[in-house]
């Protein structure tokens, strides 16, 4: 294979696991501190659907992202108002969210399918794009793929390092104890709520700007809960995640240039079924692997809290 | 506190309602059952309101708007025939998925099960297409139950035995079935005289549930629904095995010690939710489809996850939220042709009201009173708590 054509491939797998690790990532640092929000492809979605409108609408694709992660953190706002301060359950809450979500984008975005959209610029540095294979592969994307190379690392840093970050894992392994010696276990989950609405915001725009780009019922195809079971793939760890979202991103566009080469008597919709197959054999051989035990989900997953007085 | 206690009272009283100091919340000892069956009622009052300025923002005139969306479906006789033909699948899903979701057990990959146990139903009917004989249907639905049950297995034995999230895997299952009745539709079930459309033949009578009101679609389907909703309400009440079910939700621990099993009640919570979600996967394609296509279902089986909270995960209770989310399909439909709404209203609003069902069981969880220490000393703000 030409190395023009490997560069092409690998970049199809960035664009593919980027939207992934965004949502992902989110949802690592909401499960960290002891929330489960399923409702990620809800807020994946009307990310998508914002940031596609405002792009087309202002012509500029910076505020296009910027909208999509609000509408991604206002959908996060409605899950922390029920589960947080209303202290409903969790697990139906977000699957409103997901069901709210894909109604409200299907809603906004009637008048925006088949429009095309001007693609986000790519960061290209003259000489060092044009280098052979790592020229286009290191340099040369849009912002939004270095932004999330480099959520990751933030995110690292500041779980394992930072105060803020260790006050939201306490509060995660316990909320009682966290509570009683002065932290604001509400408070902290809000934030970090709200911080996993607008990546998973982020992710949708990227998919409806970049990676697509066009805007589509559904077009979000299920990432949402891929980018969950990622989170329990990567054991809430940061730099296992982005590992993760990119063995995904390959197993997607591996299933796509199947599809796109022929010569396999394979019906397409089989292909297509591997990326959701990979899912399931991927939890299962983590729940199930030597390793279990050693999972390290916070303790107070999924748990409603209400402080008392 | 004040030489004027009368007017200093009156002044700390308007204060005080708008000062969450002046609030008292605390979690109620009992649930208070009327409280519990009430606030369905006022999240779909909410929902109605929240819908009225939904199609005011749009530009439609809202009272026009809500009359086509929730009253004028319900004036014809075959609109109340099409209430209950989208009511039956969802009744029949919600009172399954109400077990599983009282023992903790999330299967939310009903939408699979039941495109398999259209597969399964389906590739009966065809296979003894030119046979007119009496058993086709019953046998259908047989094969029917069965397709929902394996596929509901899957996510039951990777849970029981590797202990993963079943909502996970039913779900990623769900984009599996679809993805697989499409590959069928395309490929080996096509109709050979269809001109390439991606469909099978038109089911043979024998195939076909039998219309219980001539003109309409209603079918047979509907009345099972009803059937099935009694039936499990009395397996719930009745038996042993609902009194696990019930114990195991409510109270974890003890159903350790009275030595319940957690992984048989898994295993029957998923077996029955994907057996009735299958069967009415058949009765869509053996009732108002009469044939198999690339999509059986419009989301029946994720609108069923509401129907089952809404009717509180009762059975009897269910009944009646299957037959208000089934007018938010036809309604959906009708508004469409009548004002132009677009078709996606109806997940808003099926999102909306779940939404407002679950904060409304605040109010059942908790009390919220008037602080008296609070009004002894408004001036100085104290903690929410």
């Amino acid at each position: 294979m030409p190395i023009d054509a490997v560069a092409l491939v690998l970049l199809t797998v960035i664009g593919s696991a980027t939207p992934l690790l965004f949502a992902a990532l989110g949802e690592l640092v909401v499960e960290k501190s002891g929330v489960l929000n399923l409702g990620v492809e809800g807020m994946m979605i009307l990310g998508a659907v914002a940031a596609f409108g405002v792009a087309v609408t202002t012509g500029s694709g910076t505020l296009g992202v910027l909208a999509g992660a609000a509408a991604g953190m206002a959908m996060a706002f409605i899950f922390g108002v029920l589960t947080l301060t209303l202290a409903a359950n969790q697990v139906a809450t977000g699957l409103a969210l997901t069901i709210f979500g894909l109604g409200l984008s299907s809603l906004i975005g009637v008048g925006f399918i088949g429009i095309p959209v001007e693609p986000l610029p790519k960061l290209a540095l003259p000489g060092l794009s044009d280098l052979p294979l790592i020229g286009p592969l290191i340099f040369g994307h849009d912002a939004l793929i270095y932004l999330s190379i480099f959520a990751v690392a933030a995110v690292a840093w500041f779980l394992k390092k930072s105060r803020a970050g260790m006050i939201l894992r306490a509060v995660g392994e316990s909320d009682i104890s966290a509570h009683s010696i002065g932290y604001d276990v509400i408070a902290v989950r809000y934030r970090a709520v709200l911080f996993g609405g607008a990546m998973a915001g982020l992710g949708g725009a990227f998919l409806s700007l970049v990676y697509t780009p066009l805007w589509n019922e559904g077009m979000t195809a299920g990432r949402g809960w891929i980018a969950l079971a990622l989170v329990v793939f990567a054991s809430w760890r940061p730099w296992r995640l982005l590992a993760g979202a990119y063995l995904f991103g390959g197993v997607t566009i591996l299933q796509l240039y199947m599809q796109g080469a022929g010569g396999f008597d394979i019906p397409a919709q089989v292909m297509s079924m591997l990326p959701y197959l990979a899912t399931i054999l991927v939890l299962t051989i983590i729940a199930a692997g030597p390793w279990k035990g050693r999972l390290d989900a916070p303790a107070c997953l999924g748990k409603p809290f209400r402080p008392s007085t | 506190m004040s030489l004027n206690p009368g007017a200093a009272g009156n002044r700390l009283v308007v204060y005080s309602i708008f000062n969450p100091a002046s609030w008292k919340i605390e979690p109620r000892r009992e649930i208070p059952q009327g409280l519990l069956y009430a606030t369905p009622l006022l999240a779909v009052v909410l929902t109605v309101v929240a819908g009225f300025f939904i199609f005011l923002s749009m530009g439609y005139n809202p009272f026009l708007a809500l009359y086509h969306f929730f009253v004028s479906p319900l004036l014809t006789l075959y609109g109340l025939s099409e209430l209950l033909v989208k009511a039956g699948p969802l009744i029949m899903i919600g009172v399954g998925l109400a077990v599983g979701f009282r023992a903790n057990v999330w299967n939310i990959g009903a939408e699979g099960q039941l495109t398999l146990g259209a597969i399964t139903g389906g590739v009966i009917a065809l296979a003894f297409w030119n046979e007119e004989t009496w058993w086709t249907l019953p046998l259908m639905c047989i094969c029917a139950i069965a397709g929902g049950m394996a596929y509901a297995a899957i996510p039951a034995f990777l849970r029981t035995r590797f202990n993963v999230n079943e909502i996970l895997t039913s779900l990623m299952l769900t984009y599996v079935a679809t993805l697989f009745l499409s590959t069928l539709v395309y490929g080996p079930l096509k109709d050979p005289l269809g001109f390439n459309f991606p469909q099978s033949r038109m089911f043979g009578d024998a195939a076909l549930l039998p219309i219980l009101l001539e003109g309409t679609r209603l079918h047979l389907g509907g009345a099972i629904a009803l059937a099935i909703a009694v039936a499990v309400w009395v397996l719930m009440t009745f038996t042993i095995v609902g009194f696990q079910v019930r114990v195991l939700g409510q109270a974890p621990a003890a159903a350790r010690y009275a030595g319940f099993s957690g992984k048989r009640i898994v295993w029957f919570c998923l077996l029955l939710s994907g057996g009735l979600a299958g069967l009415a996967g058949t009765f869509e394609v053996a009732g108002p489809i009469g044939q198999l296509v690339p999509v059986i279902s419009p989301g029946y089986g994720f609108t069923a996850i509401i129907v089952a909270f809404l009717g509180r995960l009762h059975p009897l209770g269910i009944i009646l939220s299957g037959l208000v989310m089934a007018l938010s399909y036809i309604g959906g439909e009708n508004a469409q042709v009548q004002v132009g709404l677009p078709q996606a209203v109806t997940g808003v609003f099926q999102g909306l009201l779940l939404f407002f069902l679950l904060a409304s069981d605040f109010l059942v969880r908790y009390r919220v009173r008037r602080n008296p220490a609070a009004l002894r000393h408004a001036p100085q703000a104290q903690p929410a708590e």
